[in-house]
Protein backbone atom coordinates (compact mmCIF):
# COMPACT_ATOMS: atom_id res chain seq x y z
CA UNK A 1 0.00 0.00 0.00
CA UNK A 2 1.35 3.50 -1.07
CA UNK A 3 2.05 6.37 1.40
CA UNK A 4 1.16 9.69 -0.72
CA UNK A 5 2.43 12.72 0.03
CA UNK A 6 -0.59 15.43 -0.36
CA UNK A 7 1.21 18.98 -0.70
CA UNK A 8 -1.41 20.28 1.74
CA UNK A 9 -2.12 17.18 3.91
CA UNK A 10 1.05 15.44 4.36
CA UNK A 11 1.57 11.89 4.06
CA UNK A 12 -1.69 9.49 3.97
CA UNK A 13 -2.21 6.49 2.83
CA UNK A 14 -3.13 5.69 -0.66
CA UNK A 15 -7.02 4.81 0.19
CA UNK A 16 -8.14 8.37 0.03
CA UNK A 17 -6.24 9.39 -3.14
CA UNK A 18 -7.97 8.56 -6.70
CA UNK A 19 -5.57 8.12 -9.85
CA UNK A 20 -5.92 10.58 -12.50
CA UNK A 21 -4.22 8.97 -15.48
CA UNK A 22 -1.65 10.75 -17.27
CA UNK A 23 -0.56 14.20 -16.68
CA UNK A 24 0.40 16.96 -18.78
CA UNK A 25 -2.31 15.83 -21.57
CA UNK A 26 -3.56 19.37 -23.03
CA UNK A 27 -7.13 19.59 -24.32
CA UNK A 28 -7.10 20.70 -28.16
CA UNK A 29 -7.31 24.29 -28.81
CA UNK A 30 -9.08 24.06 -31.58
CA UNK A 31 -11.43 21.00 -31.46
CA UNK A 32 -13.60 21.70 -34.19
CA UNK A 33 -10.39 21.55 -36.40
CA UNK A 34 -9.24 18.11 -35.36
CA UNK A 35 -9.66 14.87 -37.67
CA UNK A 36 -11.28 11.66 -36.06
CA UNK A 37 -7.75 10.41 -35.83
CA UNK A 38 -6.60 13.28 -33.77
CA UNK A 39 -9.86 13.20 -31.75
CA UNK A 40 -8.91 9.22 -31.07
CA UNK A 41 -5.52 9.69 -29.89
CA UNK A 42 -6.70 12.94 -27.46
CA UNK A 43 -9.68 10.51 -26.08
CA UNK A 44 -8.18 7.16 -25.90
CA UNK A 45 -4.69 6.83 -26.55
CA UNK A 46 -2.55 7.05 -23.43
CA UNK A 47 1.25 6.48 -22.31
CA UNK A 48 1.39 3.94 -20.44
CA UNK A 49 5.60 4.27 -19.42
CA UNK A 50 7.23 0.83 -17.92
CA UNK A 51 9.42 3.20 -15.39
CA UNK A 52 9.12 6.95 -14.64
CA UNK A 53 5.50 8.20 -14.85
CA UNK A 54 4.04 11.50 -14.78
CA UNK A 55 0.53 11.19 -13.26
CA UNK A 56 -2.89 13.19 -11.92
CA UNK A 57 -3.52 12.50 -8.37
CA UNK A 58 -6.81 13.69 -6.67
CA UNK A 59 -6.87 13.86 -3.05
CA UNK A 60 -10.72 12.34 -2.79
CA UNK A 61 -11.38 11.67 0.71
CA UNK A 62 -9.09 14.76 2.03
CA UNK A 63 -8.42 18.38 0.82
CA UNK A 64 -10.30 17.11 -2.39
CA UNK A 65 -7.47 19.01 -4.46
CA UNK A 66 -5.64 18.05 -7.32
CA UNK A 67 -2.26 17.64 -7.81
CA UNK A 68 0.91 15.44 -10.07
CA UNK A 69 3.40 12.84 -9.26
CA UNK A 70 6.22 11.33 -11.18
CA UNK A 71 6.08 7.47 -9.98
CA UNK A 72 7.78 4.62 -11.16
CA UNK A 73 5.76 2.41 -12.34
CA UNK A 74 8.01 -0.60 -11.68
CA UNK A 75 8.73 -0.08 -8.62
CA UNK A 76 5.71 2.23 -7.24
CA UNK A 77 8.31 5.08 -5.65
CA UNK A 78 7.31 8.38 -5.79
CA UNK A 79 9.94 10.13 -7.37
CA UNK A 80 8.38 13.71 -7.18
CA UNK A 81 5.37 15.54 -5.89
CA UNK A 82 4.94 18.47 -7.66
CA UNK A 83 1.76 20.98 -8.18
CA UNK A 84 -1.58 20.44 -11.05
CA UNK A 85 -0.16 23.85 -13.09
CA UNK A 86 3.53 22.86 -12.73
CA UNK A 87 6.06 20.99 -15.08
CA UNK A 88 7.67 18.46 -13.38
CA UNK A 89 11.21 18.82 -11.84
CA UNK A 90 14.27 18.96 -13.93
CA UNK A 91 15.83 16.18 -13.13
CA UNK A 92 12.97 14.16 -13.90
CA UNK A 93 11.57 15.31 -16.81
CA UNK B 1 4.52 -36.75 -30.18
CA UNK B 2 3.23 -40.05 -28.20
CA UNK B 3 -0.23 -39.85 -27.03
CA UNK B 4 -1.22 -39.65 -23.97
CA UNK B 5 -3.50 -42.80 -23.00
CA UNK B 6 -4.58 -44.89 -20.33
CA UNK B 7 -2.28 -47.53 -21.85
CA UNK B 8 0.69 -45.41 -22.18
CA UNK B 9 0.02 -43.90 -17.98
CA UNK B 10 0.02 -47.38 -17.47
CA UNK B 11 3.28 -48.52 -19.51
CA UNK B 12 5.35 -45.59 -17.60
CA UNK B 13 3.95 -45.99 -14.03
CA UNK B 14 5.24 -49.47 -14.40
CA UNK B 15 8.35 -47.54 -15.55
CA UNK B 16 8.61 -45.52 -12.49
CA UNK B 17 7.83 -42.77 -14.98
CA UNK B 18 11.26 -42.28 -16.11
CA UNK B 19 10.42 -42.57 -19.96
CA UNK B 20 7.84 -39.63 -20.53
CA UNK B 21 8.68 -38.34 -23.27
CA UNK B 22 9.28 -34.01 -23.21
CA UNK B 23 6.25 -32.56 -23.77
CA UNK B 24 7.73 -29.80 -26.49
CA UNK B 25 11.41 -29.31 -27.97
CA UNK B 26 13.31 -26.53 -27.44
CA UNK B 27 14.70 -25.61 -30.40
CA UNK B 28 17.41 -22.81 -30.75
CA UNK B 29 15.56 -20.34 -33.57
CA UNK B 30 15.85 -20.20 -37.17
CA UNK B 31 17.10 -17.61 -38.72
CA UNK B 32 13.52 -16.60 -40.17
CA UNK B 33 10.18 -17.57 -39.54
CA UNK B 34 6.76 -17.17 -41.73
CA UNK B 35 5.54 -15.93 -38.43
CA UNK B 36 6.79 -14.93 -34.72
CA UNK B 37 4.48 -14.53 -32.25
CA UNK B 38 5.76 -12.44 -29.31
CA UNK B 39 4.12 -14.06 -25.54
CA UNK B 40 4.07 -17.44 -24.84
CA UNK B 41 0.79 -17.16 -22.62
CA UNK B 42 -2.01 -19.00 -23.04
CA UNK B 43 -3.27 -16.84 -26.40
CA UNK B 44 0.00 -16.62 -28.51
CA UNK B 45 0.20 -20.42 -27.95
CA UNK B 46 -3.18 -20.55 -29.10
CA UNK B 47 -2.55 -18.79 -32.19
CA UNK B 48 0.44 -20.55 -33.00
CA UNK B 49 -1.60 -23.76 -32.69
CA UNK B 50 -4.49 -22.76 -35.00
CA UNK B 51 -2.09 -21.32 -37.50
CA UNK B 52 -0.45 -24.62 -37.88
CA UNK B 53 -3.60 -26.86 -37.81
CA UNK B 54 -6.14 -25.18 -38.92
CA UNK B 55 -4.13 -22.80 -41.70
CA UNK B 56 -1.24 -25.19 -42.60
CA UNK B 57 1.65 -22.56 -41.68
CA UNK B 58 3.98 -24.60 -39.46
CA UNK B 59 7.22 -22.27 -40.08
CA UNK B 60 5.89 -20.43 -36.59
CA UNK B 61 8.10 -19.00 -33.74
CA UNK B 62 6.75 -18.07 -29.88
CA UNK B 63 9.32 -16.03 -28.47
CA UNK B 64 8.62 -15.81 -24.84
CA UNK B 65 10.67 -13.90 -21.98
CA UNK B 66 10.14 -15.81 -19.13
CA UNK B 67 8.34 -19.05 -18.34
CA UNK B 68 5.40 -20.55 -20.45
CA UNK B 69 2.37 -19.38 -19.06
CA UNK B 70 4.26 -17.68 -16.47
CA UNK B 71 2.12 -14.44 -17.05
CA UNK B 72 -1.51 -13.78 -16.41
CA UNK B 73 -2.25 -17.02 -17.56
CA UNK B 74 -0.68 -18.95 -14.95
CA UNK B 75 -1.85 -16.02 -12.29
CA UNK B 76 -5.50 -15.63 -12.80
CA UNK B 77 -8.69 -17.64 -11.19
CA UNK B 78 -9.33 -19.50 -13.77
CA UNK B 79 -13.27 -18.70 -14.45
CA UNK B 80 -14.57 -19.38 -17.86
CA UNK B 81 -18.00 -18.08 -18.89
CA UNK B 82 -19.85 -16.65 -22.32
CA UNK B 83 -22.27 -14.61 -20.83
CA UNK B 84 -21.47 -11.32 -22.09
CA UNK B 85 -24.20 -9.04 -23.04
CA UNK B 86 -23.33 -7.40 -26.67
CA UNK B 87 -23.69 -9.41 -30.16
CA UNK B 88 -19.98 -9.30 -31.18
CA UNK B 89 -18.91 -10.20 -27.57
CA UNK B 90 -21.35 -12.97 -26.75
CA UNK B 91 -20.40 -14.51 -30.03
CA UNK B 92 -16.49 -14.23 -29.81
CA UNK B 93 -16.71 -15.96 -26.03
CA UNK B 94 -19.32 -18.38 -26.45
CA UNK B 95 -16.79 -19.34 -30.20
CA UNK B 96 -13.96 -19.90 -27.34
CA UNK B 97 -16.31 -21.35 -24.72
CA UNK B 98 -17.47 -24.13 -27.36
CA UNK B 99 -13.54 -24.47 -28.54
CA UNK B 100 -12.66 -24.95 -24.61
CA UNK B 101 -15.50 -28.01 -24.60
CA UNK B 102 -13.88 -29.77 -26.98
CA UNK B 103 -10.00 -28.86 -26.04
CA UNK B 104 -8.85 -31.76 -24.26
CA UNK B 105 -9.86 -34.35 -26.81
CA UNK B 106 -8.28 -32.13 -29.55
CA UNK B 107 -5.12 -31.34 -27.72
CA UNK B 108 -4.48 -34.76 -26.14
CA UNK B 109 -4.03 -33.26 -22.87
CA UNK B 110 -6.54 -33.45 -20.31
CA UNK B 111 -7.43 -29.38 -19.06
CA UNK B 112 -9.33 -30.33 -16.29
CA UNK B 113 -12.53 -28.63 -17.55
CA UNK B 114 -15.09 -28.16 -14.54
CA UNK B 115 -18.48 -26.82 -15.95
CA UNK B 116 -19.76 -26.18 -12.29
CA UNK B 117 -22.03 -23.05 -13.19
CA UNK B 118 -21.29 -19.67 -12.63
CA UNK B 119 -23.50 -17.76 -10.13
CA UNK B 120 -23.38 -13.69 -10.73
CA UNK B 121 -25.61 -11.61 -7.77
CA UNK B 122 -27.71 -9.28 -7.37
CA UNK B 123 -27.88 -6.61 -4.22
CA UNK B 124 -29.94 -4.43 -5.24
CA UNK B 125 -33.02 -3.30 -7.49
CA UNK B 126 -30.86 -2.27 -10.10
CA UNK B 127 -28.72 -5.18 -10.42
CA UNK B 128 -32.01 -7.13 -10.48
CA UNK B 129 -33.18 -5.76 -13.37
CA UNK B 130 -29.51 -5.42 -15.04
CA UNK B 131 -28.69 -9.18 -14.73
CA UNK B 132 -32.66 -9.99 -15.85
CA UNK B 133 -32.12 -7.66 -18.78
CA UNK B 134 -28.80 -9.69 -19.80
CA UNK B 135 -29.93 -12.77 -18.81
CA UNK B 136 -32.70 -12.28 -21.86
CA UNK B 137 -30.40 -10.61 -24.41
CA UNK B 138 -27.89 -13.90 -23.65
CA UNK B 139 -30.63 -15.99 -24.33
CA UNK B 140 -31.45 -13.89 -27.45
CA UNK B 141 -27.97 -15.05 -28.64
CA UNK B 142 -28.41 -18.76 -27.77
CA UNK B 143 -26.34 -19.14 -25.03
CA UNK B 144 -27.40 -20.44 -21.96
CA UNK B 145 -28.54 -18.17 -19.34
CA UNK B 146 -30.86 -18.72 -16.50
CA UNK B 147 -32.18 -16.24 -13.47
CA UNK B 148 -32.51 -17.49 -10.05
CA UNK B 149 -34.21 -16.52 -6.89
CA UNK B 150 -33.09 -16.39 -3.54
CA UNK B 151 -34.50 -19.55 -2.64
CA UNK B 152 -33.38 -21.48 -5.96
CA UNK B 153 -29.54 -19.43 -5.13
CA UNK B 154 -30.02 -21.29 -1.56
CA UNK B 155 -30.49 -24.60 -2.77
CA UNK B 156 -28.04 -24.03 -5.50
CA UNK B 157 -25.31 -23.45 -2.93
CA UNK B 158 -26.19 -23.97 0.78
CA UNK B 159 -23.04 -22.40 2.06
CA UNK B 160 -24.17 -19.04 1.09
CA UNK B 161 -25.60 -16.33 3.82
CA UNK B 162 -28.88 -14.75 2.39
CA UNK B 163 -30.09 -12.92 5.66
CA UNK B 164 -32.02 -9.49 4.57
CA UNK B 165 -30.30 -8.00 7.27
CA UNK B 166 -26.47 -7.90 5.87
CA UNK B 167 -25.68 -4.64 4.30
CA UNK B 168 -25.61 -5.71 0.51
CA UNK B 169 -27.83 -8.83 0.76
CA UNK B 170 -28.32 -11.38 -1.80
CA UNK B 171 -32.06 -10.64 -4.04
CA UNK B 172 -30.89 -12.86 -7.12
CA UNK B 173 -28.68 -14.41 -9.26
CA UNK B 174 -27.76 -15.55 -13.01
CA UNK B 175 -26.57 -18.57 -13.67
CA UNK B 176 -24.47 -19.97 -16.34
CA UNK B 177 -24.36 -23.85 -16.26
CA UNK B 178 -21.76 -24.48 -18.84
CA UNK B 179 -19.18 -22.17 -17.44
CA UNK B 180 -16.80 -23.08 -14.42
CA UNK B 181 -13.93 -23.49 -14.49
CA UNK B 182 -10.25 -25.12 -15.87
CA UNK B 183 -6.48 -25.81 -15.21
CA UNK B 184 -4.63 -23.01 -15.98
CA UNK B 185 -1.16 -24.41 -16.67
CA UNK B 186 -2.27 -27.18 -18.62
CA UNK B 187 -4.25 -24.93 -21.18
CA UNK B 188 -0.98 -23.74 -21.81
CA UNK B 189 1.20 -26.65 -21.93
CA UNK B 190 -1.56 -28.78 -24.06
CA UNK B 191 -1.21 -25.99 -26.60
CA UNK B 192 2.45 -25.88 -26.44
CA UNK B 193 2.95 -29.42 -26.94
CA UNK B 194 0.36 -29.56 -29.54
CA UNK B 195 2.18 -26.54 -31.44
CA UNK B 196 5.29 -28.21 -31.06
CA UNK B 197 3.97 -31.65 -32.71
CA UNK B 198 3.02 -29.60 -35.50
CA UNK B 199 6.39 -28.00 -35.97
CA UNK B 200 6.01 -25.22 -34.25
CA UNK B 201 8.97 -23.47 -32.52
CA UNK B 202 8.86 -22.71 -29.27
CA UNK B 203 11.49 -20.53 -27.59
CA UNK B 204 11.63 -19.44 -23.75
CA UNK B 205 13.92 -17.52 -22.09
CA UNK B 206 14.01 -14.87 -25.38
CA UNK B 207 12.96 -10.89 -24.77
CA UNK B 208 11.87 -9.41 -27.53
CA UNK B 209 13.41 -5.72 -27.52
CA UNK B 210 12.82 -4.49 -31.00
CA UNK B 211 10.55 -4.62 -33.83
CA UNK B 212 12.51 -4.29 -36.56
CA UNK B 213 10.33 -2.53 -39.89
CA UNK B 214 11.07 -0.81 -43.12
CA UNK B 215 8.76 1.28 -45.32
CA UNK B 216 5.79 0.07 -43.32
CA UNK B 217 6.88 -3.48 -43.38
CA UNK B 218 7.71 -5.82 -40.79
CA UNK B 219 10.95 -7.51 -41.20
CA UNK B 220 11.91 -9.48 -37.77
CA UNK B 221 12.95 -8.88 -33.90
CA UNK B 222 15.65 -7.94 -31.86
CA UNK B 223 15.94 -10.34 -28.97
CA UNK B 224 17.97 -11.18 -26.37
CA UNK B 225 19.16 -14.09 -28.75
CA UNK B 226 19.68 -11.85 -31.48
CA UNK B 227 17.98 -10.97 -34.61
CA UNK B 228 15.15 -12.70 -35.26
CA UNK B 229 13.79 -12.77 -39.27
CA UNK B 230 10.17 -12.72 -39.56
CA UNK B 231 7.70 -12.02 -42.55
CA UNK B 232 4.62 -11.54 -40.29
CA UNK B 233 4.66 -10.70 -36.26
CA UNK B 234 1.82 -11.11 -33.73
CA UNK B 235 2.14 -9.21 -30.33
CA UNK B 236 0.09 -11.10 -27.84
CA UNK B 237 1.43 -9.73 -24.76
CA UNK B 238 -1.21 -8.89 -22.50
CA UNK B 239 0.53 -6.27 -19.73
CA UNK B 240 3.23 -5.05 -21.94
CA UNK B 241 1.26 -4.34 -25.05
CA UNK B 242 1.73 -0.80 -25.22
CA UNK B 243 5.76 -1.54 -24.21
CA UNK B 244 5.60 -3.59 -27.22
CA UNK B 245 3.71 -2.00 -29.85
CA UNK B 246 5.94 1.27 -28.70
CA UNK B 247 8.42 -0.47 -30.33
CA UNK B 248 7.07 -0.63 -33.79
CA UNK B 249 5.90 3.53 -32.64
CA UNK B 250 2.36 2.59 -32.32
CA UNK B 251 0.40 4.45 -29.84
CA UNK B 252 -2.79 1.78 -28.14
CA UNK B 253 -5.37 2.76 -25.63
CA UNK B 254 -4.03 0.49 -22.79
CA UNK B 255 -2.72 1.14 -19.60
CA UNK B 256 -1.77 -1.93 -17.02
CA UNK B 257 -2.82 -2.80 -13.91
CA UNK B 258 -2.58 -5.32 -11.19
CA UNK B 259 -5.05 -8.00 -10.42
CA UNK B 260 -4.25 -9.75 -7.41
CA UNK B 261 -5.77 -13.38 -6.63
CA UNK B 262 -5.04 -15.31 -3.52
CA UNK B 263 -6.33 -18.78 -2.12
CA UNK B 264 -6.88 -20.12 1.22
CA UNK B 265 -5.71 -23.54 3.02
CA UNK B 266 -7.12 -26.23 1.46
CA UNK B 267 -10.29 -27.30 2.69
CA UNK B 268 -12.45 -30.48 1.76
CA UNK B 269 -15.29 -29.20 -0.68
CA UNK B 270 -17.68 -26.72 0.11
CA UNK B 271 -18.60 -24.89 -3.08
CA UNK B 272 -19.43 -26.39 -5.70
CA UNK B 273 -19.84 -23.75 -8.35
CA UNK B 274 -18.13 -20.17 -9.21
CA UNK B 275 -19.89 -17.52 -7.49
CA UNK B 276 -19.15 -13.66 -8.16
CA UNK B 277 -20.74 -10.87 -6.55
CA UNK B 278 -20.15 -7.34 -8.54
CA UNK B 279 -21.45 -4.96 -5.70
CA UNK B 280 -19.77 -6.25 -3.27
CA UNK B 281 -16.91 -7.26 -5.44
CA UNK B 282 -15.11 -10.39 -4.77
CA UNK B 283 -15.45 -13.67 -6.36
CA UNK B 284 -14.82 -17.32 -4.93
CA UNK B 285 -14.67 -20.87 -6.51
CA UNK B 286 -12.44 -23.79 -4.73
CA UNK B 287 -9.42 -25.93 -7.06
CA UNK B 288 -9.19 -29.65 -7.04
CA UNK B 289 -6.49 -28.87 -4.09
CA UNK B 290 -9.22 -28.06 -2.00
CA UNK B 291 -8.28 -23.98 -1.72
CA UNK B 292 -10.36 -21.30 -2.13
CA UNK B 293 -9.61 -19.51 -4.96
CA UNK B 294 -10.33 -15.48 -4.68
CA UNK B 295 -10.17 -12.41 -6.53
CA UNK B 296 -11.78 -8.99 -7.08
CA UNK B 297 -10.95 -6.05 -8.88
CA UNK B 298 -7.79 -4.09 -10.20
CA UNK B 299 -5.58 -1.74 -8.22
CA UNK B 300 -6.46 2.11 -8.57
CA UNK B 301 -3.30 3.24 -10.35
CA UNK B 302 -1.58 1.39 -13.49
CA UNK B 303 1.76 -0.66 -12.78
CA UNK B 304 3.92 -3.11 -13.34
CA UNK B 305 4.93 -4.23 -10.41
CA UNK B 306 3.43 -8.06 -10.30
CA UNK B 307 2.00 -7.77 -6.91
CA UNK B 308 -0.77 -4.58 -5.45
CA UNK B 309 -2.35 -2.91 -2.41
CA UNK B 310 -3.57 -4.85 0.59
CA UNK B 311 -6.30 -2.34 0.62
CA UNK B 312 -7.59 -4.41 -2.40
CA UNK B 313 -7.00 -7.58 -0.23
CA UNK B 314 -9.20 -6.05 2.72
CA UNK B 315 -12.04 -4.92 1.01
CA UNK B 316 -12.51 -8.33 -1.24
CA UNK B 317 -12.13 -10.16 2.21
CA UNK B 318 -15.03 -8.23 4.01
CA UNK B 319 -17.14 -9.29 1.17
CA UNK B 320 -16.28 -12.88 0.93
CA UNK B 321 -17.44 -12.85 4.47
CA UNK B 322 -20.11 -11.48 4.33
CA UNK B 323 -21.74 -13.82 2.07
CA UNK B 324 -20.15 -16.71 3.54
CA UNK B 325 -19.58 -16.23 7.03
CA UNK B 326 -18.46 -19.32 7.70
CA UNK B 327 -14.98 -18.37 5.84
CA UNK B 328 -14.10 -15.72 8.28
CA UNK B 329 -11.41 -18.06 10.33
CA UNK B 330 -9.66 -19.85 6.56
CA UNK B 331 -6.34 -18.67 6.40
CA UNK B 332 -4.69 -17.73 3.41
CA UNK B 333 -1.56 -19.29 2.04
CA UNK B 334 -0.59 -17.35 -0.77
CA UNK B 335 -1.36 -13.88 -2.86
CA UNK B 336 0.11 -12.31 -5.96
CA UNK B 337 -0.79 -10.32 -9.09
CA UNK B 338 -0.53 -10.26 -12.80
CA UNK B 339 -0.65 -7.39 -14.56
CA UNK B 340 -3.82 -6.77 -17.03
CA UNK B 341 -4.26 -4.93 -20.31
CA UNK B 342 -7.48 -2.84 -19.84
CA UNK B 343 -9.10 -1.14 -22.75
CA UNK B 344 -11.80 2.52 -21.97
CA UNK B 345 -14.54 -0.44 -23.16
CA UNK B 346 -13.30 -3.53 -21.17
CA UNK B 347 -13.21 -5.14 -24.80
CA UNK B 348 -9.97 -7.06 -26.51
CA UNK B 349 -8.20 -5.95 -29.73
CA UNK B 350 -7.64 -8.22 -31.96
CA UNK B 351 -6.44 -6.45 -35.29
CA UNK B 352 -4.05 -5.35 -37.97
CA UNK B 353 -2.42 -2.27 -37.55
CA UNK B 354 -1.27 0.58 -39.45
CA UNK B 355 2.03 -1.73 -40.31
CA UNK B 356 1.85 -4.30 -42.84
CA UNK B 357 3.07 -7.82 -41.59
CA UNK B 358 1.93 -6.74 -37.86
CA UNK B 359 -0.54 -7.80 -35.78
CA UNK B 360 -2.01 -6.92 -32.49
CA UNK B 361 -3.77 -9.12 -29.81
CA UNK B 362 -4.56 -7.65 -26.50
CA UNK B 363 -6.96 -5.81 -24.35
CA UNK B 364 -8.34 -8.58 -22.71
CA UNK B 365 -8.01 -6.96 -19.55
CA UNK B 366 -9.17 -9.03 -16.34
CA UNK B 367 -11.32 -11.68 -18.61
CA UNK B 368 -9.33 -13.62 -20.89
CA UNK B 369 -8.39 -16.77 -19.99
CA UNK B 370 -11.79 -17.74 -20.33
CA UNK B 371 -11.27 -16.89 -24.04
CA UNK B 372 -8.19 -18.03 -25.06
CA UNK B 373 -8.50 -20.88 -27.37
CA UNK B 374 -11.19 -18.41 -29.47
CA UNK B 375 -8.38 -15.80 -29.29
CA UNK B 376 -6.01 -17.71 -30.59
CA UNK B 377 -8.74 -19.35 -33.35
CA UNK B 378 -9.35 -15.72 -34.74
CA UNK B 379 -6.39 -14.26 -34.31
CA UNK B 380 -4.66 -17.39 -36.42
CA UNK B 381 -7.21 -16.58 -39.40
CA UNK B 382 -6.62 -12.69 -38.96
CA UNK B 383 -2.61 -12.97 -39.30
CA UNK B 384 -3.10 -15.84 -41.87
CA UNK B 385 -5.19 -14.40 -44.23
CA UNK B 386 -4.28 -10.70 -43.80
CA UNK B 387 -7.92 -9.98 -42.80
CA UNK B 388 -10.22 -10.12 -39.63
CA UNK B 389 -12.45 -12.86 -39.12
CA UNK B 390 -16.30 -12.06 -38.50
CA UNK B 391 -16.17 -12.74 -35.13
CA UNK B 392 -13.29 -10.40 -34.48
CA UNK B 393 -14.05 -7.62 -37.37
CA UNK B 394 -15.57 -5.49 -34.48
CA UNK B 395 -12.44 -5.80 -32.22
CA UNK B 396 -10.21 -4.06 -34.43
CA UNK B 397 -8.06 -0.99 -33.42
CA UNK B 398 -9.76 1.36 -35.35
CA UNK B 399 -12.90 1.69 -33.35
CA UNK B 400 -11.30 4.23 -31.53
CA UNK B 401 -11.55 6.36 -34.44
CA UNK B 402 -14.58 5.26 -35.63
CA UNK B 403 -16.46 5.48 -31.99
CA UNK B 404 -17.56 1.45 -32.68
CA UNK B 405 -16.74 0.47 -29.23
CA UNK B 406 -18.07 -2.57 -27.32
CA UNK B 407 -18.99 -1.49 -24.52
CA UNK B 408 -18.74 -4.27 -21.54
CA UNK B 409 -17.84 -2.37 -18.18
CA UNK B 410 -20.40 -4.34 -16.76
CA UNK B 411 -19.55 -7.89 -18.46
CA UNK B 412 -22.29 -9.39 -17.28
CA UNK B 413 -20.80 -9.52 -13.40
CA UNK B 414 -17.53 -9.01 -12.17
CA UNK B 415 -15.40 -8.08 -15.41
CA UNK B 416 -13.39 -12.24 -15.30
C1 LIG C 1 -5.11 -12.33 -10.85
C2 LIG C 1 -5.79 -12.51 -12.18
C3 LIG C 1 -7.01 -13.16 -12.24
C4 LIG C 1 -7.65 -13.35 -13.46
N1 LIG C 1 -8.81 -14.08 -13.48
C5 LIG C 1 -9.38 -14.39 -14.67
C6 LIG C 1 -10.52 -15.24 -14.70
O1 LIG C 1 -10.99 -15.73 -13.67
N2 LIG C 1 -11.08 -15.53 -15.91
C7 LIG C 1 -10.57 -15.01 -17.07
O2 LIG C 1 -11.13 -15.29 -18.13
N3 LIG C 1 -9.48 -14.21 -17.07
C8 LIG C 1 -8.87 -13.89 -15.90
N4 LIG C 1 -7.75 -13.09 -15.88
C9 LIG C 1 -7.24 -12.52 -17.14
C10 LIG C 1 -6.41 -13.53 -17.91
O3 LIG C 1 -5.44 -14.11 -17.07
C11 LIG C 1 -5.70 -12.87 -19.09
O4 LIG C 1 -6.59 -12.07 -19.84
C12 LIG C 1 -5.14 -13.93 -20.04
O5 LIG C 1 -4.52 -14.97 -19.34
C13 LIG C 1 -4.15 -13.27 -20.97
O6 LIG C 1 -3.45 -14.27 -21.67
P1 LIG C 1 -2.23 -13.91 -22.56
O7 LIG C 1 -1.73 -15.19 -23.11
O8 LIG C 1 -2.62 -12.83 -23.49
O9 LIG C 1 -1.22 -13.21 -21.54
P2 LIG C 1 -0.03 -13.80 -20.64
O10 LIG C 1 -0.30 -15.13 -20.09
O11 LIG C 1 0.31 -12.70 -19.67
O12 LIG C 1 1.11 -13.96 -21.71
C14 LIG C 1 1.87 -12.89 -22.23
C15 LIG C 1 3.30 -13.33 -22.25
O13 LIG C 1 4.08 -12.37 -22.95
C16 LIG C 1 5.36 -12.40 -22.40
N5 LIG C 1 6.10 -11.20 -22.79
C17 LIG C 1 5.92 -9.92 -22.36
N6 LIG C 1 6.82 -9.10 -22.92
C18 LIG C 1 7.59 -9.88 -23.75
C19 LIG C 1 8.70 -9.59 -24.60
N7 LIG C 1 9.22 -8.36 -24.73
N8 LIG C 1 9.24 -10.63 -25.29
C20 LIG C 1 8.75 -11.90 -25.17
N9 LIG C 1 7.70 -12.21 -24.36
C21 LIG C 1 7.13 -11.21 -23.66
C22 LIG C 1 5.11 -12.49 -20.91
O14 LIG C 1 6.24 -12.99 -20.21
C23 LIG C 1 3.91 -13.43 -20.85
O15 LIG C 1 4.25 -14.77 -20.59
C24 LIG C 1 -7.08 -12.86 -14.66
C25 LIG C 1 -5.84 -12.20 -14.61
C26 LIG C 1 -5.19 -12.03 -13.38
C27 LIG C 1 -3.85 -11.35 -13.34
ZN1 LIG D 1 -4.85 16.73 0.76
Amino acid sequence: MLVIECPWCGPRSEEEFTNGGEAHIKRPSKPSALSDEEWADYVFMRKNTKGIFLERWSHSSGCRRWFNAARNTITNEIAAIYHINEKPPKEIS
Amino acid sequence: MKKYSIFSLLRNSINFHQDWQKAWRSPDPKSCYDVIIIGGGGHGLATAYYLAKEHGITNVAVLEKGWLGGGNTGRNTTIIRSNYLWDESAALYEKSLQLFEGLSQDLNYNIMLSQRGVLNLAHNLHDLREINRRVNAIRLNGIDSEFLNVNQIKAFIPIINISRKIRYPILGASLQRRGGVARHDAVAWGFARAGDARGVDIIQNCEVTGIVHEKGRVSGVETTKGFIGAKKLGIVVAGHSTVLAGMAGLRLPIQSYPLQAMVSEPIKPIINCVVMSNAVHCYVSQSDKGELVLGAGIDSYNSYGQRGSLNVIEDQLAALCELFPLFSRLRLIRQWGGIVDTSPDASPIISKTPIDGLYLNCGWGTGGFKATPGSGWVFAHTIATDQPHELNAPFRLERFTSGALIDEHGAAAVAH
